[in-house]
């Protein structure tokens, strides 16, 4: 990889299932080495049969995976963590109940070597809208939802089906930038959160990994790319809303032979130089809710991406 | 043993005795104050003469300080007020910035190790006649050593181009509302806000860790106390970790540690239920010159820092509604926990929709845990209105107003952050007093300086930095404010039974003060000259201190 190291926020109100999430993508993280940075008034919120050891705030997990809790002072956790970088694969940080994600996001650009990778809200489908409505957090919890990459929109089987619908509707209106993604028990595959596995050396595929169960249906398409590519270009088209993606990563040749590593969340799209190895036909892996992805939006934002911008090589 | 103290005069505080020349004290407490003749009944005494031409108050209770002051001084001072430091130097306020620059290069000359970081502190340019400083102005002073200014609001500091550099932000594209650009497209080297300020404060000297005190800074901040005649001080933040408790301990307990400090938990870092059981135990550990076992909550931010939570109309210039620092689920249960425990939890609110969302949650919190005389206090609640006074009443809590805005922003308030008339309204001393709150009024040292009578002086003029008088309705009068930041402090933080009058049983806490406070006139109670303490019955004179 490149020198960042891949920033996932991990935000809602109080109660929506943020810790939930966090647990299931410990549980779930598959040889990913994951660090987790907790804040939650100090509520250690880690299964306990998770953890191997602890020591001060720094707590070790199953899986080479780590936990930290954070105070009133996030950036100084993070600047902690510093010395850790080369044993993380990806950093996700579970916000307070009242903290606005944009403010955080602002305070990772000073660390030049974390990348935002995305930002997921939670939201509870039995409570979001009264807490959109009240007097005190009602503006919190809106900001919160207005900068969400994905909301998942969590709880869903304690409303009914018809309710359901309306929440998402209504959340749909709210936070128009956001996709939405039901869920019970903040169960997402984890690939939506931290991406899919970056290859190893010497294996060149991107392997889409399915198999377990979620309430929704979600489609994994995965395109090999031969030609030459403009992956500004096909990033930006794959985030844009009718591609209907939740995910997208990808290792696209550009026009002048090196390999660009291309991340999409969302409406989010991130670029950055692909690791060295990196090698043979370019390839993207799409992931999406299956009644919402566009093969034919997605195909065309593929093929437009070859021609060559005006004003680039 | 028992000393007959005479005085001028003694002001007691103790309306049935308003006045006395004499005050007799045994092992540190007052066994009484009156006439020579009414004291000496006690047995065997000595009259001791030093204070015979002073005026003795009780000693002044500061509600809202932070002993960091105490630490600051150890960076160079750039306000632009005098201010006096524990040692009594008095450092001239410095006018422009290039006064600035000619100080800073005075201490960098004394500083022999090119890489140790030169920090200079209370830097206030809204008077320097809207030029902002620079990197470029401390790169001047040198740019091979790291350079930082701290704001006096403690919210925003000025650095040079290596400490830029040190931190990895002297680099183009940086995107942050706290680190403005200038036209080269690099950092001008101001930073604003706690969360742009922490990857500098390493490289600068501000850890955040020695903020929060030290040996050497708990004993300066004590020696501004004797400066200042305060006897008692509250620490209103400190997350108290066991190591830190320990040395407050032992330094408080010196022979010549000279003040009480009542250090408040910060809830932060632990849950609710942790915290509480924490806060019983550190009571436990209570001493009679340290004071532990209350917790402090923050709610929201700050007003001139536009992060205080306003009800509508908002901020005058527009500016976004401010930040939450707890969820409402959060602060209900910390409030429902400390009740049922007898914790007395003050709560940090600028802004009065932060008010009103602890006026809402208590209301609910006392209907589940009825407790008289709970005395929960509203720190600073700057913006509370008539009814929100009388609410707090209803509710038996206490309020801690902070009138020194008035003089140092003040100006600002009116023209920026919340227009004319609720510039006028802030901190409600008059208010607050006719509706029967019980009040206090502090410093939040070392935001704005320690000193209680200059704090009184505010009350009682709301006179601005420019001269304009900001809310004639609110002023109150000269033994209001002095009962206020003696038996008013006292009160909210459950001492007024030992400490804040001078009268039998009491601590033998005493303010020496060259001049009468109540004769000098309130437009003068900030001149009012100050000879030390009496802390104890132990006698601590500033000049020696």
């Amino acid at each position: 990889m490149s020198g960042t190291i891949p920033v996932t926020l991990i935000g809602g109100y109080l109660g929506a299932g943020k810790t939930t999430l966090v647990n299931h993508l410990l549980r779930n993280a598959d040889g990913r080495r994951l660090a987790v940075l907790v804040n939650e008034f100090g509520e250690l919120p880690i299964d306990a049969d998770l953890i191997v050891a602890r020591e001060g705030n720094l707590i070790s997990l199953s899986g080479g995976c780590i936990c930290c809790s954070f105070g009133s002072d996030l950036l100084a956790a993070l600047i902690e963590l510093k010395d850790r970088r080369d044993t993380i694969d990806h950093l996700l940080i579970e916000t307070s109940g009242v903290a606005l994600p944009a403010s955080i996001v602002q305070s990772l650009s000073l660390l030049p070597d974390l990348a935002l990778d995305g930002v997921i809200v939670l939201a509870d489908a039995e409570t979001i809208e009264a807490r959109a409505r009240d007097r005190y957090m009602g503006d919190t919890v809106l900001a919160q939802l207005a900068h969400a990459d994905i909301i998942l929109l969590n709880k869903a089987d304690l409303v009914s089906p018809e309710r359901f619908s309306d929440v998402s509707r209504w959340l749909g209106a709210t936070a128009p930038r956001a996709s939405i993604v039901p869920a019970e028990n903040a169960d997402i595959p984890l690939e939506i959160i931290v991406g899919q596995h970056t290859p190893r050396q010497g294996d060149t595929r991107l392997t889409p990994r399915s198999g377990r169960q979620h309430i929704a249906d979600y489609e994994t398409l995965s395109f090999e790319i031969d030609a030459p590519r403009d992956p500004e270009r096909l990033a930006a088209a794959l985030a844009a809303m009718d591609c209907g993606l939740l995910r997208a990563k990808g290792f696209v040749r550009r026009f002048d032979g090196t390999f660009a590593t291309l991340h999409v969340v969302g409406r989010r799209a991130l670029i950055e130089p692909a690791p060295d190895w990196i090698e043979g036909p370019g390839r993207i892996v799409c992931i999406g809710l299956a009644n919402q992805i566009n093969r034919p939006a997605i195909e065309a934002a593929v093929e437009a991406s070859s021609i060559v911008a005006a004003g680039s090589s | 043993m028992i000393t007959i103290y005479q005085a001028r005069k003694i002001v007691t505080m103790n309306p049935a005795r308003p006045l006395a020349t004499h005050v007799a004290v045994r092992g540190g407490r007052i066994l009484g104050a009156g006439l020579l003749d009414e004291l000496t009944g006690w047995g065997k005494h000595k009259i001791d003469r030093t204070f015979a031409d002073k005026v003795l108050m009780p000693g002044l209770v500061e509600g809202h300080s932070h002993v960091a002051e105490g630490v600051l001084w150890r960076f160079v001072y750039c306000g632009y007020f005098d201010r006096t430091d524990p040692g009594g130097t008095v450092w001239p306020g410095v006018k422009s910035i290039d006064e600035v620059v000619a100080r800073l290069r005075v201490a960098n000359a004394k500083l022999y190790d090119s890489r140790q970081p030169l920090t200079g502190w209370s830097l206030d340019p809204i008077y320097f006649d809207k030029r902002r400083m620079t990197r470029q102005d401390l790169d001047q002073i040198s740019d091979a050593r790291p350079i930082a200014i701290m704001h006096a609001s403690l919210h925003i500091m000025n650095v040079n181009s290596r400490a830029l550099e040190l931190a990895g932000l002297l680099r183009k594209g940086i995107n942050h509302p706290g680190i403005p650009l200038g036209d080269d497209g690099l950092p001008t080297g101001e930073i604003k806000g706690p969360d742009a300020m922490t990857p500098l404060g390493p490289h600068v000297g501000f850890d955040r860790a020695l903020l929060a005190a030290d040996e050497p800074g708990l004993r300066d901040f004590a020696r501004l106390c004797v400066r200042k005649g305060v006897t008692t001080a509250a620490d209103l933040a400190n997350l108290l970790p066991q190591p830190a408790v320990e040395m407050m301990l032992r330094v408080t307990g010196e022979a010549q540690f000279p003040a009480r400090i009542v250090s408040l938990r910060v809830a932060r870092e632990i849950s609710p239920a942790e915290l509480v059981e924490r806060v019983v135990e550190l009571g436990k550990l209570s001493t009679d010159r340290l004071r532990l076992g209350m917790i402090k909550i923050v709610v929201d931010g700050s007003i001139q820092g536009f992060s205080a939570r306003l009800r509508a109309p908002g901020y005058y210039n527009g500016a976004p509604n401010g930040l939450w620092y707890v969820a409402p689920e959060q602060l209900r249960e910390i409030f429902d926990r400390a009740l049922a425990a007898g914790v007395r939890v003050h709560s940090h609110t600028n802004g009065d929709e932060a008010t009103e969302l602890v006026l809402d949650t208590l209301t609910q919190a006392l209907r589940k845990n009825p407790s008289p005389d709970h005395r929960f206090t509203l720190q600073h609640c700057q913006l509370a209105n008539a009814a929100q006074f009388r609410r707090m009443k209803a509710l038996g809590m206490c309020v801690n107003l902070f009138p020194n805005h008035h003089f140092y922003w003040g100006d600002q308030h009116y023209a920026l952050t919340v227009g004319p008339e609720r510039a006028e309204r802030m901190n409600a001393c008059a208010t607050a007093l006719a509706n029967g709150v019980p009040l206090a009024i502090h410093s939040d040292a070392p935001v704005t300086p320690l000193g209680p009578l200059f704090t009184a002086w505010c009350a009682v003029n709301r006179q601005t930095a420019s001269g304009r008088i900001l809310g004639t309705e609110e002023r109150i009068s000269v033994a209001d404010a002095l009962r206020t930041i003696t038996l008013g402090a006292a009160y909210t933080l459950g001492l007024d039974s030992e400490v804040g009058s001078i009268e039998v049983g009491k601590a033998a806490d005493f303010a020496v003060l060259e001049d009468d406070p109540t004769e000098i006139g309130g437009d003068k109670l900030r001149d009012v000259r100050i000879w030390g303490t009496v802390q104890g019955g132990r006698i601590f004179a500033a000049e020696t201190i």
